[in-house]
């Protein structure tokens, strides 16, 4: 009887420390694994393959805790701009016929290297770099 | 099959290097058994909260990037993005706030069972630079985050080091590496807080514990005074080191309590020519000694306050340091003995003086 | 002896010095003919008697023109009465109501101008004309400000130099010279208020205090050489050059015709001239601060229209700012925020829009917008909530953990009490 008591508290305390072991181990190799977006601060966002992007046409992608607008041109070429409009911070968006960068919120119309060419924005918008890196498309950002 | 293992690699090593002194010690090191044994221990889970600030603190280092536009980010990007970035933040934190804690009980126990006395001067010595630092780690690791709170409260703290007479100024251009709190403040603590410190505190450490294994533990005056076969004695190795291990995992698991249940807030980042938010307080610890400085006038005679403050705070912990070479005449009538009201009169100041600081 | 000759000599070169200097200076009279000094300046300024407002920064004068250039005379002769002579081309300081005509001697013709910009307009004096200044001062009215009462007469320069009497962040005091002055005004019947109105409007606050030169100073809604009151019908396109969606929905209204009818004044009926303040939502609706019930009373069809687009617009601006009350809360906790702040722009930009949409006075409209936002701010919402949850719910591991730690500390307590009746 003395024995199994012995027994049983030396399984505990193995089942015990196994676990607590486990359990600081686990966060900790977690913790060590690096998550998906490995930067703090976000300088490079990919955008897809430029094959599937058709021209004359944009899309909004999120760059870090911002939305940037990538436009494809008529003659295949990119551009990439804050797409925060810089009067009240409406996204902005591509009009195809006009060719124009368009806030819809108070009718800001910019042209495609970002100046603000009339309706109320104050600013033009900043503007980020477009790579093409083996068919994949990279926006970074300036300086 | 485990034990034989680890039977055969000791015998290994003993062949090689002699482990006698290390089994002596193990052996023959006698913990003493009496009503305030306990507090043999708060030095034990001191060193071990120690231990989780190093491990955390290492952790913390593989994320963390020093600097104006980086530190806050780093910060939020280990609490948001990393997994259980959020723990290993908020264990490192808390365990800031108990080790300093446990470091402050430690030592008042040390004070009031007068264990500092003859031959233990240095251990004291050492114990209370130990603990010096240990307040220099928490003040700098605190503006790490970069944030609002951490910004302004080392503004005020460095402040306080500007008032003191001739050295103040230079020193606090020395600590804020300018004159003001920028990012070079920044790099400068983040230096001070991983490499500076850390080394410091490791020979101070390493001292403090080699003097307490060649001496063993203190025994009270009224455990000495007993007949030697009513002494009681356990084991060091294992007895006690179990009860310690007991602890430490109790305590450890309080601190993940306190690490999910009550975690640090990141708040706002910390903008240089923002006014000062409201709330902006020291760490706990430093309160008694910012309430003081709070509650004194302008003016004291010719002197400033504030500096009359700070050249007391300076003078008491330095008087403090000294304590195991202070020598006070016995009083065989008194209830309490003088030295021993003196330390009561400290805990109760720092008490009261931290309440105020939070209720005023 | 010796000395004489000593002396005499230093006079002799000192003299031949002088003659040769006087000598040289004729020649260079003479090369120096296309660049030589400009006597009318030369001599006003060194009796002191160049005009009160003389600035060396002046365009004309960076222009190489000079006082001739607009005064006639000759500019060569150092002899006054030659040099002002009428026969010289001579006018003298032009009366106040020649001045526009004095100044278009160059700046309506455009084979002068073009020189110094291609495209520079020359119809400045044409549109002056037509001005309220331009048609009483023709009436022979002389108070009314001409060309140098807004750009100087000597210290011009262009409207893009900031130290221009004329740059945009200098029209509104340039214009207030007269136009706050009461006793000037008094003649005709004008308040003299509008730059104290102007600073405390939106567009003042923005162009006085932030020094944004986007925002409109006077001459944008007024014009400027063709300065006169925005016309009754004219008055929602000044306001639309820059507010154009507001300004199209608008146009498209029965309201439009309505005001046109009645004779109200566009925008400024509900939003004011000089003095528009930054709107807030409770123009619209049926409170006491509603601009709508100006008109409408209850039961009619505005009225109701009116509250309803109230109605839809709070309800948006609530769950926005719920939501964003949440998102700060995720931010302050140091939680994952980032979609959060996606969706609340989202929200925050259909917020934007639906008050736009106020001025198609269409309910029907402005819900279906409010709605779109109320989604965004409750998706914002759904998520910052489940960041809040998450924050105190990370609790499985733990009690996992405090399991294992548990049975391993209950097990250790009982091994060291095993331990200590052994050793008893």
């Amino acid at each position: 009887m003395k024995l199994d008591r012995r027994k049983f508290l030396n399984m505990l305390l193995g089942f015990g420390g196994i676990g607590g072991i486990l359990s600081v181990f686990y966060p900790v190799v977690s913790f060590l694994i690096p998550p998906k977006t490995t930067e703090p601060k976000v300088n490079s966002v990919k955008a897809g393959m430029s094959a599937e992007f058709p021209a004359n046409s944009s899309k909004i992608i999120k760059f870090g805790r911002k939305p940037v607008i990538l436009i494809k041109t008529d003659d295949n070429e990119y551009k990439a701009l804050s797409a925060s409009c810089t009067h009240l911070d409406c996204i902005v968006q591509y009009k195809n016929d006009t060719k124009q960068i368009w806030c819809a919120c108070h009718n800001g119309i910019y042209d495609l290297s970002g100046r603000n060419v009339s309706g109320p924005p104050p600013r033009p918008l900043e503007e980020y770099e477009v790579k093409i890196v083996k068919d994949e498309i990279v926006i970074t950002k300036v300086g | 099959m485990m034990k034989k293992i680890g039977s055969k690699l000791i015998d290994w090593i003993d062949e090689r290097y002699d482990l006698t002194p290390v089994r002596n010690l193990l052996l023959h090191k006698k913990v003493p058994e009496h009503r305030h044994s306990i507090w043999y221990y708060m030095g034990g889970v001191t060193l071990f909260l120690f231990l989780v600030q190093l491990f955390t603190g290492i952790l913390l280092l593989l994320y963390y990037r020093p600097g104006e536009d980086s530190a806050y980010e780093s910060v939020r990007f280990i609490v948001t993005e990393v997994k259980f970035g959020w723990l290993i933040r908020n264990v490192h934190s808390w365990s800031a706030n108990l080790l300093v804690l446990f470091a402050f009980i430690h030592m008042f126990s040390v004070f009031f069972s007068k264990a500092y006395v003859k031959p233990r001067e240095l251990t004291w010595i050492t114990g209370f630079i130990i603990l010096v630092l240990t307040l220099a780690f928490g003040f700098s690791g605190y503006l790490l985050p970069w944030n609002e709170l951490a910004f302004f409260a080392t503004k005020v703290g460095t402040d306080i080091v500007g008032v003191v007479p001739v050295i103040g100024e230079p020193l606090k251009i020395l600590l804020r590496g300018g004159e003001e709190v920028t990012g070079a403040t920044l790099s400068r603590f983040f230096g001070i807080h991983v490499a500076i410190l850390p080394a410091i505190f490791t020979f101070f450490l390493v001292m403090h514990l080699l003097f307490i294994q060649q001496q063993g533990m203190h025994e009270p005056e009224h455990f000495k005074n007993l007949p030697e076969e009513k002494k009681k004695y356990i084991p060091f190795f294992p007895d006690f080191a179990l009860k310690d291990l007991l602890l430490w995992v109790i305590v450890f698991n309080v601190l993940i309590f306190l690490a999910l249940y009550s975690p640090w807030e990141l708040g706002n980042k910390a903008q240089a020519f923002a006014s000062a938010p409201e709330g902006i307080r020291p760490e706990w610890y430093f309160m008694f000694m910012f309430q003081t400085l709070k509650l004194l006038p302008a003016h004291i005679l010719f002197l400033e306050g504030e500096l009359l403050g700070v050249l007391f705070f300076g003078v008491a912990g330095f008087v403090w340091m000294l304590v195991p070479y202070i020598k006070i005449k016995h009083r065989p009538n008194w209830k309490i003995q003088p030295l021993t009201l003196i330390g009561i009169i400290i805990v109760a100041f720092i008490v009261i003086m931290t309440v105020l600081g939070y209720i005023l | 002896m010796r000395k004489r000759f000593f002396y005499l000599s230093i006079y002799a070169i000192t003299i031949l010095f002088l003659f040769g200097f006087v000598l040289s200076e004729k020649k260079g009279d003479k090369t120096k003919q296309g660049t030589k000094v400009d006597q009318c300046f030369a001599c006003h300024k060194e009796i002191e008697n160049l005009p009160k407002d003389f600035s060396e920064n002046d365009i004309h004068r960076h222009a190489n023109l000079s006082c001739f250039s607009c005064h006639g005379g000759d500019p060569n002769s150092d002899d006054q009465d030659i040099a002002m002579s009428p026969s010289k081309g001579f006018v003298g300081t032009p009366k106040r109501k020649d001045i526009p005509k004095f100044c278009g001697k160059c700046h309506s013709n455009i084979n002068i101008m073009r020189v110094y910009q291609p495209r520079i307009a020359t119809d400045q004096v044409e549109q002056y004309y037509t001005s309220v200044h331009g048609k009483k001062l023709l009436a022979g009215d002389e108070n009314v400000a001409e060309c140098s009462s807004c750009h100087t007469a000597h210290s011009i320069l262009p409207a893009k130099d900031p130290r221009s009497s004329v740059y945009a962040l200098n029209v509104p005091n340039t214009c207030n010279k007269c136009h706050g002055n009461s006793t000037l005004m008094k003649n005709y019947n004008i308040p003299v208020n509008q730059l104290e109105e102007y600073s405390k409007s939106v567009h003042g606050i923005a162009l006085l205090k932030n020094k944004d030169i986007s925002a409109p100073a006077c001459n944008d809604c007024h014009g400027n050489h063709g300065a006169t009151p925005p016309g009754l019908k004219s008055i929602s396109h000044v306001c639309g050059t820059c507010h154009v969606s507001n300004m199209e929905y608008f146009n498209t209204t029965r309201m439009a015709k309505a005001f046109e009818e009645q004779d109200f004044h566009g925008c400024e009926q509900c939003h004011g001239n000089h003095g528009v303040q930054k709107p807030n939502d409770e123009m619209i609706g049926v409170g006491k601060d509603s601009k709508c019930i100006d008109c409408h009373t209850e039961g009619d069809k505005g009225f109701a229209v009116s509250k309803k687009i109230y109605s839809s617009l709070t309800d948006l601006k609530n769950k926005y700012d719920a939501a964003n009350a949440k998102y700060l809360e995720v931010r302050q906790k140091g939680m994952n925020d980032v979609e959060i702040g996606f969706q609340l722009q989202d929200a925050k930009q259909a917020l934007i829009q639906s008050r736009t949409l106020i001025h198609t006075f269409d309910s029907a409209k402005v819900s279906d917008k409010t709605k779109e936002g109320i989604e965004f701010s409750n998706k914002a919402s759904l998520l910052a909530q489940k960041e809040i949850d998450d924050y105190s719910t990370r609790r499985n591991g733990f009690a996992i953990a405090t399991l294992a730690f548990l049975v391993f500390v209950i097990a250790l307590y009982f091994k060291i009490k095993d331990k200590e009746k052994k050793a008893s």
